[in-house]
């Protein structure tokens, strides 16, 4: 039996996940207490305010790919569906992996099945993604069908599609928003740069602006991995999506300024302003004047270099509204523990080795244009057929 | 049973603490002498200390808590008679409530397994029988007064009235987030011991709901405007099958 070669990127990995499951022991013979710098002035830490709160967000591609082909009928966006299906399902699964993490009772994490809050927005939160999950199960099964050659099952799906999708559009868009509405409830609580009754759609539309983003970042991934193109024209045109999704957001930032009277907290540099600042600018102003820049969207690194400060800028801002935004009303400064780190790190590190392993084995990627020898004609792709990669790591 | 309360005279608090060895009494607790006067996992009622003023403090038993409004799974609920108590059979440890509670009252067991929230449930058991809660029983200057809300609120104004020298014109948790259970008197400003004063006047679930009803109407309209666009757009797809048929047919006639 041939030894695997150990690469820099396979040791990284492996070393993350040994610390992960190291982690992982201390957090279910200790407790949370044991495992993570919470307390009772600071309940909700990184596993809320990155794993959840930006986990979900940067798994909004799956919603906005499949609105873009299914309901707008926008059919040449085909090749960068199924990736973004995949990751999207995956980053589900993390989010509720990562949940089960931070719950203090995980085993009771199917109680809101049968126990009802209607008022909580949590409750709602998670049927939301319960229903949602099931919904990316069922676009992501027929990759799998697929490769057993099952025939039946995809038919079903196929006639199935347009009201699953119209369903997860549905589903998204109220967890989504209501992230954002979970911090509607503590306005004594929650920094004024980023408490707002627009926090919702604030959410919203921070999701559907990082969702091409993350589609581009994990094709420029993809392209390396995997060794093949990206599909530059579709993923320009993306970009537009997020230019007029942060239009938007910021209109409705400065809304909250004028309508709040905020200028003193915008212009006070403490933590607060410095980060806000930040936010705003690095991941909302810079993206919004690269992406609408046809020569930076047309560009392969510019794409990448753009799509990643969206990315960081929406993180920054999520862990703002979660941790930088209430430490000054708990009284206490939060710094999670390497427990914690760890942990995210693993799931992290999990979701990439499974986009990989379901990208080696599954028809998530479609057949490169193959040019005949005389290099006049081309045959059309008419399915997605799998590519057999060798173990490059 | 009318709605009950307690009624809190911070200028009677002389802080013997006997309402905190009660109340860690009833509920199992190590009584911790050396602990500092604050709430936690074991110490559903603390007394603080302001200079020459002592102030107890315990869950608030909001009229509408927001506790309750936002645990997914109704672990916590306002009873009839005015109590707020907690499941923890149905609990997942999500911990909305701490991040929620306004007056910041329920902790956790963090070094536990199976960790529950703590807080003063008013003695409900207790109350049921026909009982005060613990810290009022033990308290020697009856500075804690328990007994329907109405009748403290109209106790707290007449103490007012008949001796304003020696109070502050205001009771704590009338109006404070929608109102509370729980009311204070004192003998200087709230904020001066430890109060939060900047709560909103009206209950705290109203912002929360206020989205959260609209979500039915929103599932109808946003299916019909995207099953809408669909049947709008649907024409392109026929346009490229159609155009897709004219293409073999032409390299069929040409092939």
């Amino acid at each position: 039996m041939k030894i695997p070669r150990l690469t820099f990127w396979k040791a990284v990995f492996w070393i993350i996940v040994a610390f992960g499951l190291w982690a992982t022991v201390i957090r279910y013979t200790q407790g949370l207490g044991g495992a993570t710098h919470l307390s009772d002035r600071f309940p909700w830490g990184l596993w809320i305010g990155f794993d959840i709160l930006c986990g979900v967000g940067l798994a909004s591609g799956g919603f906005v790919m499949a609105a873009t082909v299914y309901i707008f009928h926008l059919d040449h966006y085909k090749p960068i569906l199924r990736p973004a299906i995949l990751t999207a399902f995956l980053g589900y699964i993390l989010v509720i992996g990562a949940l089960l993490f931070d719950l203090g009772r995980p085993w009771n994490i199917w109680h809101p099945v049968i126990m009802w809050n209607p008022h909580s927005v949590m409750f709602e939160v998670g049927w939301c993604v319960m229903l949602y999950t099931t919904v990316l199960a069922l676009e992501f099964s027929p990759m799998v069908f697929e490769r057993l050659n099952l025939e039946k099952p995809q038919r079903v799906l196929h006639a199935i599609t347009i009201p699953l999708v119209i369903a997860g559009v549905i589903l998204s868009s109220l967890h989504q928003s209501s992230l954002g509405s979970l911090y509607l409830i503590v306005p004594e609580k929650l920094y004024p740069l980023w408490y707002s009754s627009n926090l919702p759609y604030l959410f919203f539309l921070s999701a559907v602006a990082v969702g091409p983003a993350m589609i581009t970042i994990e094709s420029f991934f993809s392209s390396r991995a995997f060794h093949r193109e990206i599909e530059l024209p579709l993923l320009s045109q993306l970009g537009k999506v997020t230019v007029v999704a942060l239009a938007v957001y910021l209109v409705l930032k400065i809304e909250d300024v004028l309508g709040g009277n905020l200028f003193s907290y915008v212009f006070t540099f403490n933590l607060e302003g410095i980060l806000y600042w930040a936010e705003i600018i690095l991941g909302v102003i810079v993206p919004i004047v690269l992406l609408s820049t046809p020569k930076v969207r047309r560009d392969k690194n510019w794409l990448f270099a753009s799509s990643l400060l969206v990315v960081l800028g929406f993180i920054l801002n999520r862990m703002n509204v979660s941790i930088t935004g209430i430490e000054r009303s708990a009284g206490v400064s939060y710094f999670p523990s390497w427990m914690e780190i760890s942990i995210t790190f693993m799931i992290v590190a999990l979701g990439f080795a499974a986009f990989e392993l379901a990208a080696r084995y599954l028809p998530v990627f479609p057949a490169e244009i193959v040019r005949a020898p005389s290099g006049e004609d081309e045959v059309e792709i008419v399915s997605f057929k799998e590519i057999p990669v060798e173990s490059k790591n | 049973m009318e709605k009950v309360g307690m009624l809190i005279d911070t200028t009677l608090c002389i802080g013997c603490y006997a309402c905190e060895d009660a109340c860690a009494e009833r509920w199992g607790f190590p009584t911790t002498p050396d602990a500092p006067h604050e709430l936690s996992a074991i110490k559903n009622t603390a007394v603080q200390q302001w200079d020459d003023v002592y102030v107890p403090h315990l869950c608030m038993h909001c009229e509408e808590p927001t506790c309750a409004s936002v645990c997914p799974v109704g672990a916590l609920k306002k009873t009839e008679v005015g109590p707020v108590v907690y499941d923890s059979d149905k609990c997942i440890g999500c911990r909305y409530c701490m991040q929620a509670c306004p007056f910041q009252i329920p902790k956790y067991q963090w070094g536990k397994l199976n960790p529950k929230i703590m807080k003063c449930d008013m003695c409900y058991p207790r109350i049921q029988e026909g009982k005060a809660p613990a810290c009022v029983e033990a308290c020697p200057v009856q500075a804690r007064i328990f007994g329907p809300r109405e009748d403290l609120l109209q106790e707290a104004y007449k103490r007012i009235r008949e001796n304003s020298g020696n109070y502050y014109p205001r009771i704590y948790g009338v109006q404070e987030a929608g109102g509370t259970s729980i009311l204070y008197l004192a003998n200087k400003p709230f904020e001066q011991l430890g109060f939060k004063t900047n709560l909103p006047q009206h209950p705290l679930p109203l912002l929360t709901w206020n989205v959260m009803s609209k979500i039915p109407n929103y599932v109808f309209w946003a299916g019909t405007l995207l099953g809408g666009i669909w049947w709008i757009t649907k024409r392109r797809e026929e346009v490229r099958q159609y155009e897709r048929k004219l293409k073999k047919t032409d390299e069929q006639n040409h092939g």
